[in-house]
C-alpha cells in the first residue's frame, strides 16, 4: 500500500485524500433533429490536483456545475475518472468501490438512506449487519452518537414522522456507525432551521476532533465554511480556482469589510484615507475597508476627529468574495 | 471469477438480497390494511387474464388446437414461472428511474452487490398474488388434463418452473442493464416481461410461425413452458423440433442468466464512466 501511495503525487506532506490531475470527461449528447444528435464533450473536472490529510476538515466550494459533486462521485469510487490518478486510504476508488465502502461515510444532504415507514433504529441495524460492524463496536458507536446527536427520543419512530434537522442528523448517524475514516457531506445543512443547522455543525467539530475523521463538506451555506473549516477549496469549471485558509479567501478575492458607525449627530461623510463612505442615513455611517487590513487604526482616527457614539465590523460576505473571484478570472 | 471468489460473490449477494427485501417487507407491514388489498388487487387482475380466456372458451372449443384444460396447463406454467421472476426481480425496471433521480447513488455507496441491493429494492409480497393465481390455475389444468405421466415427464414439472423463472429473471436484468443506457426504456422491459407472459399463456398454434422463431432462438422464451409443455402433453413439439429440446430449459436458462450478468457488468460500467 506504501507504494501505491507514493507514485506521481507531490506537494506538501502525507496525503489521505489524494488527486493527481484527475479528469473527468463527459460525452454530452444533443438533439438537434428528429434522429440527428449532436455530440460534444464536456470536462466536468479538468486536471485537479489536491491532497487532504488525515483530520483535516476541508470545505469544497463553487457554483452548481462547477464539478463539485463529479469530484465527490469520484472520490466515493460511484464514478470512474477519465484520467489521473486517484486515492482516498491508499484505495483506488473506482477500482475497489466496495473495500472503499468500509472507509468512507457519505451523507447526501438531500437524498436520505434511512428507511421511511420504519423506526429509525431499524435502519441502523441493517448498516449493523451490511457493514458488518462487531456488535461491541455496533453498540458503541451507537451509544456514543445517540447521546451526541440527541436521538434517544427518536430512535422508535419511523422516520417519515421526522422533522427536517432530526432526520438530517439521523442521516449523520447512520453514516458515521462504521467507523468511516472519511465522512463526505453534501449540503448537511440544507433546508435546515438555525438551531438544527448549529446543531448539526457543532457535533461535526466534535466527531472531528474525538476520532479524527477526515471531513469533506460541499456547501452552499458559507457560515458552514467559516464555523467548521480551517481550510477551503474553490471550485469552478472543473479546476481548482483557491486552496487555502478562510482568510486567504477574503484577499484573493479582495474583499472588503465593513465598518459602521453610529455618530452623535447627522453629518456629511466621514474622510479617512484607510475608508471609503458606502452608505449614510442619518447619524450611522458605512464604510469599506479592505479586509486583509486591521480595523484598529481606523478606528482610533474615527473616535479622535469625530464624536463617534458607537461601532461594530462586519465582515466579508464570502459568496459575493467568490462571485468577485470568478468575474476576475473570467476577465483574466 | 469462477470457483471461490464468484461463490462468495454469489453468497454476498444473496445476503444483501435478504437483508433488504427483509426491510421492505417490515415496510409494507407497516400498512397491513393496503398490503391486503394491493395483493387481492394483484390477484384479482391477473386472474381476469384467465377469465377473459375462460370466456373464449364459452364460444369456442378449442384454441389453435388446444382444449381449455392444456390451455390452462400452458398458462399456469408461465404465470408461475413470471410471477416467481416477477416477485424477486419485478422492481429492476425502477432502475432507470434511479438513474434519473441520482438515488442510485445511494447503492454504490454501501458495500453490498448493486444488482442484489436493486433487485431487492421495494421488494413486494404483494406479487404473490399472481403466483397463488397462476398456481390455482395450474391445479386446475393438473386435475382436468390428460397427461400420459412418466417419471420423465413428473421430473420436467419442477424443471420448468424453474427454468422459466430463471429465463423470465434473465429478461428482468437484461431489461434492467438496458436503462442504465436507456433511461426511459421500462416500458420496452415491460413489453418482454408482461408481453412474454402473456404471450406464453397462448399455443403457440394460434401464433405466426416467424413470431415462434423469434421467441425461440433470437429471446428464447418458448423455452418457459411452449417446448417442454408440449412434450409433456404429448404435442408436436413447436417448428417441428426434436423432442429432446423438451429439456434443455436449465440450459437455456444458466445461459440467459449468464448473458443477463454480462450486460448488466457492461451496463453499470457504463454510468459509473458516464454518470447520469
Amino acid at each position: 500500500m506504501a507504494e501505491d501511495m507514493g507514485d506521481g503525487f507531490e506537494g506538501r506532506g502525507e496525503g489521505f485524500i489524494e488527486l493527481d490531475r484527475v479528469e473527468k470527461v463527459f460525452e454530452v449528447r444533443k438533439k438537434t433533429g428528429f434522429m440527428k444528435r449532436e455530440r460534444r464533450e464536456v470536462r466536468a473536472v479538468d486536471s485537479l490536483s489536491f491532497r487532504v490529510a488525515r483530520g483535516e476538515m476541508v470545505g469544497y466550494i463553487g457554483p452548481n456545475g462547477a464539478g463539485k459533486s463529479t469530484t465527490i462521485k469520484m472520490l466515493t469510487g460511484i464514478l470512474a475518472p477519465s484520467g489521473g490518478s486517484l486515492r482516498v486510504a491508499g484505495i483506488d476508488p473506482s477500482r475497489e468501490r466496495r473495500r472503499l465502502a468500509h472507509r468512507i461515510g457519505v451523507v447526501f444532504g438531500q437524498r436520505t438512506t434511512l428507511w421511511w415507514d420504519l423506526p429509525l433504529i431499524d435502519s441502523y441495524k441493517l448498516m449493523h449487519r451490511m457493514y458488518r460492524i462487531p456488535d461491541a463496536r455496533y453498540r458503541e458507536n451507537l451509544d456514543r452518537l445517540v447521546e451526541l446527536l440527541d436521538l434517544a427520543d427518536l430512535l422508535d419512530v419511523p422516520v417519515r414522522q421526522l422533522s427536517l434537522g432530526q432526520r438530517m442528523r439521523g442521516d449523520i448517524a447512520a453514516a458515521l456507525l462504521h467507523d468511516p475514516d472519511v465522512l463526505y457531506l453534501d449540503e448537511p445543512t440544507i433546508g435546515l432551521d438555525v438551531i438544527s443547522k448549529s446543531r448539526v455543525r457543532e457535533f461535526l467539530r466534535e466527531v472531528n476532533a474525538e476520532r479524527g475523521t477526515t471531513v469533506l463538506l460541499t456547501t452552499h451555506d458559507l457560515q458552514d465554511i467559516e464555523q467548521l473549516c480551517s481550510r477551503v477549496m474553490v471550485i469552478d469549471h472543473g479546476r481548482l480556482m483557491y486552496d487555502g485558509p478562510l482568510a486567504g479567501l477574503h484577499e484573493a478575492g479582495e474583499s472588503e469589510r465593513t465598518l459602521v458607525v453610529d455618530l452623535e449627530r447627522e453629518l456629511p461623510p466621514i474622510e479617512v484615507p484607510e475608508a471609503r463612505v458606502v452608505k449614510v442615513e442619518g447619524p450611522r455611517q458605512w464604510l469599506a475597508f479592505p479586509a486583509g487590513t486591521s480595523a484598529a487604526p481606523l478606528v482610533a482616527r474615527i473616535a479622535a476627529e469625530y464624536p463617534l457614539v458607537d461601532l461594530s465590523v462586519r465582515e466579508p460576505d464570502i459568496e459575493a468574495v467568490i462571485a468577485k473571484m470568478y468575474a476576475e478570472k473570467a476577465t483574466a | 471469477m469462477i470457483g471461490s471468489v464468484g461463490t462468495s460473490r454469489v453468497l454476498d449477494g444473496v445476503r444483501t438480497y435478504r437483508m433488504i427485501s427483509a426491510m421492505w417487507i417490515r415496510s409494507t407491514m407497516a400498512y397491513r390494511a393496503s398490503f391486503v388489498m394491493t395483493t387481492l388487487g394483484n390477484f384479482t387482475a391477473t386472474a381476469f387474464d384467465f377469465v377473459a380466456i375462460l370466456l373464449m372458451f364459452s364460444r369456442v372449443d378449442a384454441l389453435g388446437g388446444y382444449a381449455l384444460p392444456e390451455i390452462a396447463f400452458l398458462y399456469g406454467l408461465s404465470s408461475v414461472a413470471f410471477g416467481l421472476a416477477d416477485l424477486s426481480l419485478g422492481s429492476m425496471e425502477r432502475l432507470g428511474r434511479r438513474v434519473r433521480d441520482g438515488t442510485l447513488d445511494t447503492l454504490l455507496v454501501r458495500p453490498a452487490p448493486v444488482l442484489a441491493q436493486m433487485a431487492a429494492d421495494q421488494f413486494g409480497l404483494r406479487r404473490l398474488g399472481r403466483v397463488t393465481q397462476g398456481t390455482m390455475v395450474l391445479v386446475y389444468a393438473l386435475a382436468t388434463v390428460d397427461i400420459d405421466w412418466t417419471p420423465l415427464k413428473l421430473l420436467l414439472m419442477p424443471v420448468m418452473i424453474l427454468s422459466g423463472a430463471g429465463i423470465f429473471a434473465a429478461v428482468f436484468v437484461a431489461g434492467a442493464a438496458f436503462q442504465f443506457v436507456a433511461k426511459d426504456a421500462s416500458e420496452v422491459q415491460n413489453a418482454f416481461t408482461y408481453g412474454g407472459t402473456t404471450l406464453l399463456q397462448y399455443p403457440p398454434t394460434v401464433f405466426a410461425t416467424e413470431l415462434v422463431r423469434g421467441v425461440t432462438f433470437v429471446l428464447p422464451l418458448s423455452f418457459v413452458n411452449w417446448l417442454p409443455a408440449t412434450y409433456v402433453l404429448g404435442r408436436p413439439i413447436p417448428l417441428g423440433l426434436p423432442d429432446w429440446v423438451a429439456f434443455l430449459s436449465p440450459l437455456v436458462a444458466v445461459a440467459c442468466c449468464a448473458l443477463a450478468g454480462l450486460a448488466w457488468r457492461a451496463g453499470l460500467r457504463s454510468y459509473r464512466s458516464t454518470g447520469s
